[in-house]
């Protein structure tokens, strides 16, 4: 049974949505492919739909690196991940027979930001960032963290990538459960109008300028400024939001070019974007948002997987003739059989409901989006365990 | 069905992203909003999935009414947004005019409600916060009663939950002294006392519940109070016990199915008999994992609340008889409240 014939399963006669068919093989062997996106609303399967796309690559010979944000411990275990310690691990286990190897790794955002300030600012200076209370705060809680550190993360693991401790030249990303939806595209630019904004400057100022007369350049505004906000902070916390402002100053430079630098590799042509949705109606609004906002931005899409859509494996009966048949076998009181058989029938009838409200809203989405190519993933039993679970899905997503 | 919050004025819904937060937050407030009550319902994260649910216009930055039952209880809704909220804090701390402005087009709005650490949660519950303290006489303290019976959030996911919550004691050691320091601690008594309860909606599936259990624990590492374990899109079981243990191991007598379906007038080709012998063993394993699924939940000791599956999607009538389904457990605290008092 194949993903695409199930599609018209139950349903005969039912003509299907003209949206071209995702081939996901053709995106993952070209191998100008280099970067895989994959984005998405919470809990919709982008990790698993991250891990079973890198394993399939890689089996199928490309060397590919999957970067996961923050799976689900089992997810986790199924390729070697037992620890969250931030270096890309061999997966082990896996079929290199075409030549293919395949590294995964879980983001830890607070290593990452840490490795960001040690390399990149000098040994003495480092240890007094790590020490203030204001960077600690920031690099385990601050808004946006988990974004800015997966677009540093993807950067570096691009520019190692082909020497041979980092041997990919594939690197698929899941990207963070964002509160809005394309956070991460976002980060750079929220990072670099903070850094070029008047505020900055403001908190820096007086610091550099040895004192109050730093801010003369400012104008009488600022004297304004500053003492509102000792009035609402504390002195003590300006303080310490200046001495971290400062001893970022240095490297926070090098980290916003990176940071374009890393927002410029996903707009170009290597990069694919792959928008994960559910078939439920929040889910696949949110997946327009996401087709929308990728095309504003020029950034290349790929196209919409839509996952867990309900298994149908029954054929020749439609639910209205299911459900009257079961109601007659209910009605004639017959054996223990009759009971049973009317059970199936209303099952049978639940699931093809359940699939055709899934595919009217995949529809719909394709109506609104057309031309937008889009494959359609059957729902497993249980969430996947191990390899082999990935591979199932890695080969749903195939269409094969 | 009995809970030990008796004392509960806010009730914090989260729950893994797909679970349907939005839709039990509102059947939360629809249900205390019927003891009858004024109830604020809120959203933090812009999505206007509250007006959505209701099928009402976006909800701004005004308390507006979305609900009036006719048994005089009342739900507005509110959709926090940090920046008006910091505006209006300072506002009302400060009585910032010009300052103000100036702070905004210095940037410092921009910063503290998108980049510095915290601050922008800390405003979006700060926001809470005053509205469960307002009094009908418009004033935060004295006597007269408060505006709202009941608030119900509709929060930041089970993975941000917990740092959500406690992000008022990670901003007190930031600023360990003045005035945000002592809003940050009231703040968190509110949170830590027994006025905020924090419920958990799920799915039966594996990685849901996994994520509630971890962040039961998570809350009540952090001193807050889990509430209750809201299952949402229970799907009855279509067969028996014996008949899914027969379908789970292939025992289903295939000749007497096809006797039967033949003798309801269907006809019953192979294709047909074995592939719905395929769904019902699919449907058998599908029933135990939820079974297994349903013992973990159990094992938190929390009241667990099922809700049905809305096989039409959520509309607002639907969200009405979710409500009723959660009348029991929301209100046995009401009474029990009033018995003690």
């Amino acid at each position: 049974m194949t993903p695409q014939s199930q599609g018209s399963q139950g349903t005969p006669g039912r003509v299907s949505s003209a949206a071209p068919r995702l081939d996901v093989d053709a995106l993952i062997d070209d191998p100008h492919t280099q970067i895989v996106v994959c984005c998405g609303s919470g809990g919709v399967g982008k990790t698993t739909t991250a891990a079973a796309l890198g394993l399939r690559a890689a089996e199928s010979g490309r060397k590919v690196v999957v970067l996961t944000i923050d799976p689900a411990r089992r997810l986790a275990q199924s390729l070697g991940l037992t620890e969250l310690d931030n270096t890309p691990r061999p997966v082990t286990d896996i079929d290199a027979s075409a030549g293919g190897s395949l590294h995964a790794m879980m983001l830890d955002m607070k290593r990452t930001f840490d490795e960001v300030v040690i390399a990149h600012s000098e040994p003495g200076k480092a240890e007094q960032i790590l020490a203030n209370p204001f960077y600690q705060a920031v690099s385990s809680s601050f808004a946006g963290t988990q974004e800015y550190m997966a677009m540093e993360k993807l950067g570096q693991l691009k520019a190692s990538a082909g020497t041979p401790d980092a041997p990919w030249d594939l690197i698929v990303v899941d990207t963070p459960p964002s509160r809005s939806a394309l956070d991460f595209l976002d980060a750079p630019n929220r990072l670099g109008s903070f850094l070029d904004g008047r505020f900055i400057r403001l908190l820096t100022a007086p610091a550099k300028a040895g004192g109050r007369a730093g801010l003369k350049v400012f104008g009488v505004g600022v004297q304004l400024v500053t003492s509102t906000m000792t009035k609402i902070l504390g002195g003590q916390m300006l303080t310490d939001v200046q001495t971290f402002v400062n001893a970022l100053d240095t490297m926070f430079g090098g980290f916003r070019e990176r940071a374009d630098e890393t927002y410029r590799l996903l707009s170009e042509d290597g990069t694919a974007f792959l928008v994960v949705a559910a078939p439920e109606r929040d889910a696949l609004r949110e997946a327009s948002y996401f087709v929308d906002r990728l095309e504003a931005d020029g950034m290349p899409l790929a196209g919409l997987v839509v996952n867990r859509i309900g298994r149908v494996s029954a054929t020749g009966v439609t639910p209205a003739r299911a459900l009257a048949a079961a109601e007659s076998l209910e009605d004639g009181g017959g054996p223990k059989s009759a009971s049973n058989a009317a059970g199936l029938l209303r099952l049978h009838a639940a699931l093809v409901r359940t699939a055709e409200r899934q595919r009217e809203l995949a529809d719909r989405f394709s109506r609104s989006h057309p031309g937008i190519p889009v494959v359609q993933v059957p729902a497993l039993g249980r969430d996947v365990h191990d390899l082999d679970g990935l591979r199932e899905i890695g080969h749903a997503l195939a269409g094969s | 069905m009995t809970n030990d919050w008796a004392r509960a004025r806010l009730h914090v819904v989260t729950g893994k992203g797909g679970t349907g937060k939005t839709t039990v937050a509102s059947a939360i407030a629809l249900a205390l909003a019927s003891a009858p009550a004024h109830v604020l319902l809120t959203e933090v994260e812009g999505r206007q999935g509250i007006s959505q649910t209701f099928d009402v216009p976006p909800l701004g930055t005004d308390e507006t009414r979305i609900v009036r039952l006719s048994g005089g209880g009342e739900v507005v809704g509110l959709s926090i947004d940090p920046k008006a909220a910091l505006l209006e804090y300072l506002q009302m701390f400060y009585k910032l005019g010009r300052a103000g402005r100036l702070l905004e087009k210095f940037g410092a709005i921009d910063f503290a409600t998108t980049i510095a650490p915290g601050v922008r949660d800390v405003l979006l519950i700060g926001k809470i916060y005053e509205a469960n303290r307002r009094r009908r006489d418009g004033k935060h303290k004295g006597d007269a009663p408060p505006v709202y019976d009941g608030i119900v959030l509709d929060a930041p996911p089970t993975g941000r939950i917990g740092r959500f919550l406690s992000v008022n004691s990670e901003v007190a050691d930031l600023a360990r002294v003045g005035p945000i320091a002592s809003q940050a601690s009231s703040i968190t008594r509110l949170l830590q006392s027994d006025q905020t309860v924090v419920h958990v909606v799920t799915l039966l599936e594996e990685m849901p519940v996994q994520e509630t259990l971890e962040s039961i624990d998570e809350l009540r590492d952090k001193g807050l109070h889990p509430g209750a374990v809201i299952v949402n899109m229970v799907r009855e079981p279509l067969l028996d016990d014996v008949a899914l243990d027969q379908a789970r191991e292939g025992r289903l007598h295939k000749a007497s199915i096809r006797t039967q379906l033949t003798e309801a007038g269907v006809s019953a080709t192979p294709e047909l008999v074995d592939g719905l012998l395929e769904e019902a063993r699919d449907h058998a394993e599908r029933i135990d994992l939820e079974r297994e699924q349903l013992a973990l939940l159990e094992a938190t000791g929390l009241p667990i609340v099922q809700l049905p599956a809305l096989p039409a999607g959520v509309d607002s009538g639907s969200v009405r008889e979710l409500a009723d389904l959660l009348v029991p457990l929301f209100l046995s605290q009401r009474a029990d409240a009033e018995v003690e008092a």
